[in-house]
């Protein structure tokens, strides 16, 4: 089986303003999400979230600008590592992440580069 | 005064593992067939003797002096046993006539402890751990050992064979592991601890109170676990030991509930919980806020967590819901099939059944006894024919007359309706 990253994007302004009972309702998608992946033995890594506070971005001739890097609107919000047999596969998973409701953002899928696969 | 024909078995299963381990301890862990012989043996004489001249004041005295004897003349019977222990004595000075055996409660606690860790190495496979830690800790016989994991005599004399060679070849020590390598073997000895648990609880042998024997016996090495760890004040460092002992006592308490008087299993939606040991679950309460982590939550905590949810019958909307939750978390810590099809369960118990069916076919767990009965539960009332499917594939799969009993029902049930 391969291993792939799945990278999560969301806009700049797409963090709206959630109730809390949405964002109760969000994290439980989000857990019930991973706990699937998971209980299908498919999750690699439960990765992490990616902070904004706190974060810089360190640009050409050593420039440092206050992260995170958002020139195309987006940034990367976290990222998770699962196994499957293609690239079909992790997508299918991707699919059904939390991140692409209410057109929140965007689940970008990389398969990671091995000794014996580094296309 | 006890009876008589009890008073020999109980005995043997409180003083074999003490006497075992006190002469290996001793002796070296080598000389363990020749420790368990001793001991044998001095049972024997108590079978023997007992019987004609009646039980002794103090029962437990006359076995250690006869065990102390008996190592005596083994050394004089024994040639390697001999050579070994003499060669030892010769060097002491002054040289000592006879071989001092301490068998201080003190010094019993201590080579029982030492007798855990090196029955629990990583370096003996998990199946001769459990069989091993069976025999020489817990004191059940070869018999008995074969009747609750359901196989051979033959089988469980390899297992043992097998471990004692390991220790023998490996030279694994007969000493407490050092505060760096303690956290690491901890954690082996709470796998199979845990192992030896499931055993007594999922076994499907028709002895129950064998079973129940087995639950209890892995519960008391999990308490005497906790008192060294205490007692060397390394406890706050694994609160994971409390969460084990709490998961043990929350499943334990069902065990009179889970078996119907004519044998068959009792789900637990239809349990009597009044047959629940209420003082196992306030004991299970107290070990679990022991148990209180600081951060991380090892898998015991998040089992004993879910254990606790369902020491409360009553259903209500907020206990799948945390149910679920914890499975969530169980699995990203550590997938196993069981866990995988428990969450679907919960799944359905929270979102219904026809969304869960969704998460259970993703499990891909076809040819599983237990994902065939889930499907079969799940597609009852929207898809009967399915579900009759899953249900005869289960029946197919299932190898106890309880399972059986349990399927066939259901499929009676689902026949019913149809008519």
């Amino acid at each position: 089986m391969k291993e792939f990253a799945l990278i999560f994007r969301v806009s700049s302004n797409g963090a709206a303003d959630l109730s809390p009972a949405e964002m109760q309702q969000r994290m439980t998608a989000w857990m019930n999400w991973m706990g699937g992946i998971a209980a299908r033995d498919r999750l690699v890594n439960g990765g992490n979230r990616l902070g904004v506070k706190g974060s810089k971005w360190v640009g050409q001739d050593k420039m440092v600008s206050d992260g995170p890097y958002t020139e195309i609107k987006e940034f990367i919000n976290g990222y998770i590592i699962v196994k499957g047999e293609s690239v079909d596969e992790a997508v299918e998973i991707a699919k059904d992440c939390p991140i692409l409701m209410g057109g929140a953002g965007k689940v970008e899928v990389r398969p990671l580069v091995t000794p014996d696969n580094n296309e | 005064m006890m009876n008589h024909q009890n008073l020999i078995p109980q005995l043997y299963r409180q003083e074999y593992s003490k006497m075992v381990s006190v002469l290996c301890s001793r002796f070296g862990i080598d000389q363990i067939d020749a420790a368990e012989d001793i001991v044998s043996e001095t049972f024997l004489s108590a079978a023997e003797t007992w019987g004609l001249k009646g039980v002794p004041d103090n029962p437990v005295a006359w076995l250690y002096k006869v065990a102390r004897n008996n190592t005596i003349n083994g050394l004089k019977h024994d040639r390697v046993f001999r050579q070994r222990v003499m060669g030892e004595l010769v060097h002491q000075s002054p040289p000592a006539v006879e071989p001092e055996l301490d068998l201080s409660p003190q010094n019993i606690t201590d080579s029982q402890l030492q007798m855990l860790f090196a029955v629990c190495h990583p370096s003996i496979p998990v199946e001769a751990q459990v069989s091993l830690a069976l025999r020489v800790l817990c004191g059940f016989s070869i018999d008995e050992i074969a009747q609750a994991l359901l196989t051979t005599k033959a089988n469980i004399n390899k297992r043992l064979y097998r471990a004692k060679e390991r220790l023998r070849s490996e030279n694994i020590p007969l000493t407490l592991p050092d505060n760096t390598a303690l956290s690491a073997r901890l954690d082996t000895v709470l796998i199979t601890l845990y192992l030896l648990f499931n055993e007594g609880y999922y076994s499907a042998s028709p002895d129950n109170i064998l079973r129940k024997d087995f639950c209890l016996e892995a519960m008391r090495l999990v308490y005497f676990l906790t008192e060294y760890l205490d007692k060397t004040r390394a406890s706050t460092a694994r609160p994971d030991v409390y969460a084990l002992l709490a998961l043990m006592c929350f499943q334990a308490s069902r065990f009179n509930a889970r078996i119907s008087p004519c044998g068959d299993l009792v789900l637990y939606e239809q349990q009597d919980s009044s047959l629940w040991d209420m003082e196992l679950i306030n004991r299970g309460n107290g070990f679990f806020v022991q148990a209180s982590a600081d951060g991380n939550l090892s898998r015991y905590h998040l089992e004993a967590a879910i254990a606790w949810w369902h020491t409360h019958q009553d259903s209500y909307a907020e206990k799948w819901e945390n149910i679920l939750r914890l499975y969530n978390q169980l699995l990203i810590l550590q997938y196993s099939p069981m866990a995988a099809l428990n969450r679907a369960y919960a799944f359905s118990r929270v979102y219904g059944k026809e969304k869960a069916i969704r998460e259970a076919e993703s499990l891909n767990l076809a040819g599983n006894l237990f994902y065939h009965s889930l499907l079969g539960d799940l597609y009852t009332g929207s898809d009967d024919i399915q579900a009759g499917h899953h249900l005869e594939k289960a029946l197919g799969l299932s190898g106890t007359p309880a399972e059986r009993a349990l399927l066939s029902t259901r499929l009676d049930a689902l026949n019913t309706i149809k008519k």
